[in-house]
């Protein structure tokens, strides 16, 4: 497993969370087939995966919820199994359905999080003022949380998950359903805890949120880790690049298609892929080889891989890629091209 | 901190979390209030007559016979401590129906994931359940007294074991009512699973004496809880013969109790959903 990038000073030894061979059944249907993790402290790790991969077990057994059928982990340096209350007072869960009683105010909502984490009634309710404000929910503090928005809801389910400062968070999908602004906010609010030390275990499907928020990220499909690495060396798994020429007359894309031949075709959009890394020295290269051949397009976009590219590679059905994605199957470089 | 220390301080917040709700959203409570007041209205001031009248004589009410308002009375007085147990069953089907409601919602998976007193949850929807039920007798047994329920000769013991048996009865249904809660998938099959803690006190000794019953079925009206508990509550309140009722009353308390006490904390350890 290549090293991660790793905050500074952190203990680079210690993980936070590690698991071993985590399996989970539910009748015939296999949710996870044995999973390895070892997540440093002090990190951000983000589990991607598509609806149904898994991710929602994953996180439900790491925090105790639900027990594995086999394999075993260990989280904040206890036992999972053997000494679940160790864990729970390590950790701070942050569920894909809001976890907020929606029966009382959202300062109650707080105040009875202080409770349970047994604060003093003084010290309990600045924690509960000072969070209400961090996230900017003193203003609703006083009307019923089932009034509130989705991303108030959400703000206030994390606010809550943080009255009892745990040092291992788990958010899963804490940004689904969340309009982009709000889901931009919850990225700062998710950095902020980061730069507080906090380890954070995040499960997405934003392919983006991953790349945005995370150290390293492993990609689980239909229960088995298929990859994981950083998000550079995600991209470099798989070859995505290209740039892409439009024609709006269809002659000039038939002609152009005729004279490239090597190119994947998109017939409908009259458009043209040739397999490119995006850097400065293919590209001229490239744009010469065009103008030997006379074409010109009348719109050229230069895709670099992404983690779309690296997601659509390796989950899903081989053949049911994205429409907004295919892959270069030329196997001939841009360079053999362009000579 | 010790772990007694912990399960009292963590089912005292989960109290007063659920008796928050209650007092923000009190309709439910009400409404299952309604039916035995209703009952109660109903069978004193409209059939009272034709009750009071054909089960005179079978020995069930104490002063048969007389003009009417003398035997309402006297119906009122045999009606009041079965509709005392019958209050108990109806709230505590709010109680099955907060239940599943409050397991459906995300705080019960997060609260899980916290370490809290495992049992707190229940325990505190068991205590505040106990509170208003006994708010709900305070209600129900203010009208009857207000349509003229008078105790007869009870003494300050009788009445501290009369209350004694009402607080016991309430906590034995209330334990199983939590379990019919955690095991309805939703709060309205909660609602239906509850149905016998309503059904069982209307086919009880409430309106008329057992042995006023058809032969065949007075085994049903006797071999179950509220007969029993109803007879010891009549004989503390009116001097009637309680004979072993009274003990039999308990047994069925600490039984339904217990059993409702385990089966609800296996339902609520189980993994979640």
């Amino acid at each position: 497993m290549p090293s991660s990038v790793m905050p500074t000073s952190s203990n680079i030894t210690s993980a936070a969370i590690a698991a071993q061979g985590l399996r989970k059944a539910y009748g015939d249907k296999t949710v996870l087939d044995g999973i390895d993790l070892r997540i440093p402290a002090g990190s951000v790790f983000a589990l991607l995966g598509p609806n149904g991969a898994g991710k929602t077990t994953a996180v439900k057994i790491l925090s105790t919820l639900i027990s594995a059928d086999d394999g075993q982990a260990q989280v904040g340096g206890h036992d999972l199994a053997t000494d679940p209350q160790a864990v729970r007072a390590a950790i701070g869960v942050t569920g894909q359905f809001s976890a907020v009683d929606g029966l009382i105010t959202g300062e109650e909502n707080m105040l009875l999080m202080a409770d349970l984490h047994h604060l003093p009634r003084d010290e309990g309710r600045k924690v509960a003022a000072e969070l209400l404000e961090r996230f900017d929910l003193t203003d609703a503090a006083k009307k019923p949380a089932s009034t509130y928005s989705g991303g108030m809801k959400r703000r206030l389910d994390l606010a809550m998950t943080l009255v009892g400062n745990p040092r291992i968070i788990f958010l899963d999908e804490p940004t689904t359903g969340l309009d982009p602004r709000s889901r931009h906010n919850m990225w700062g609010i998710i950095r902020g805890l980061v730069a507080d030390g906090v380890t954070v275990f995040l499960t997405t499907q934003y392919l983006e949120e991953a790349d945005e928020l995370a150290d390293r990220i492993a990609v689980l499909n239909d229960g088995k880790l298929v990859a994981e690495g950083s998000a550079e060396e995600l991209k470099r798994l798989i070859p995505g690049g290209h740039v892409r020429l439009r024609f709006t007359d269809p002659d000039a894309y038939q002609s152009a298609a005729t004279a490239l031949r090597e190119v994947t075709r998109d017939d409908e959009a009259l458009a043209l892929q040739i397999p490119s890394d995006g850097s400065q020295r293919e590209l001229r290269s490239t744009l010469d080889w065009l103008d030997s051949l006379g074409i010109e397009a009348d719109e050229l976009t230069v895709h670099t891989p992404d983690l779309d590219d690296v997601f659509f590679a390796l989950t899903g059905p081989t053949s049911g890629t994205s429409p907004a994605y295919h892959p270069a199957n030329t196997t001939d470089s841009p360079k053999e091209n362009a000579r | 901190m010790s772990t007694l220390s912990l399960a009292v301080r963590d089912s005292n917040t989960m109290l007063r979390r659920n008796l928050l709700h209650a007092r923000r959203y009190p309709s439910l409570t009400l409404n299952l209030l309604l039916t035995p007041v209703m009952l109660l209205l109903l069978f004193v001031y409209i059939f009272g007559g034709a009750m009071s009248a054909g089960i005179g004589s079978s020995g069930g009410i104490g002063s048969a016979g007389g003009g009417g308002g003398a035997d309402r009375a006297a119906y009122i007085a045999y009606l009041v401590p079965g509709i005392l147990l019958m209050t108990i069953g109806s709230t505590t089907i709010g109680t099955a129906v907060s239940v599943s409601m409050d397991m459906n919602e995300g705080i019960i998976a997060r609260f899980r994931t916290m370490a809290i007193h495992r049992g707190s949850v229940l325990v505190g929807h068991v205590v505040g359940s106990v509170m208003q039920v006994l708010a709900s007798l305070l209600l129900v047994g203010g009208v009857g007294v207000a349509i003229g329920f008078r105790s007869t000769d009870a003494t300050a013991l009788e009445w501290l074991a009369a209350f004694g048996l009402l607080v016991l009865f309430a906590l034995a249904l209330t334990w199983i009512a939590v379990g019919m809660g955690l095991s309805s998938p939703n709060p309205e099959a909660a609602s239906n699973t509850a149905m016998p803690l309503i059904f069982l006190p209307l086919i009880s000794s409430t309106f008329v004496p057992i042995d006023a019953m058809p032969g065949w079925f007075q085994p049903i009206a006797q071999y179950q809880p509220f007969t029993p508990a109803i007879e010891t509550l009549r004989g503390l309140l009116l001097g009637t013969e309680i004979g072993n009722n009274g003990w039999i009353a308990v047994a069925w308390c600490v039984a339904l109790a217990a059993l409702g006490y385990r089966w609800s904390r296996s339902l609520f350890d189980r993994d979640s959903k």
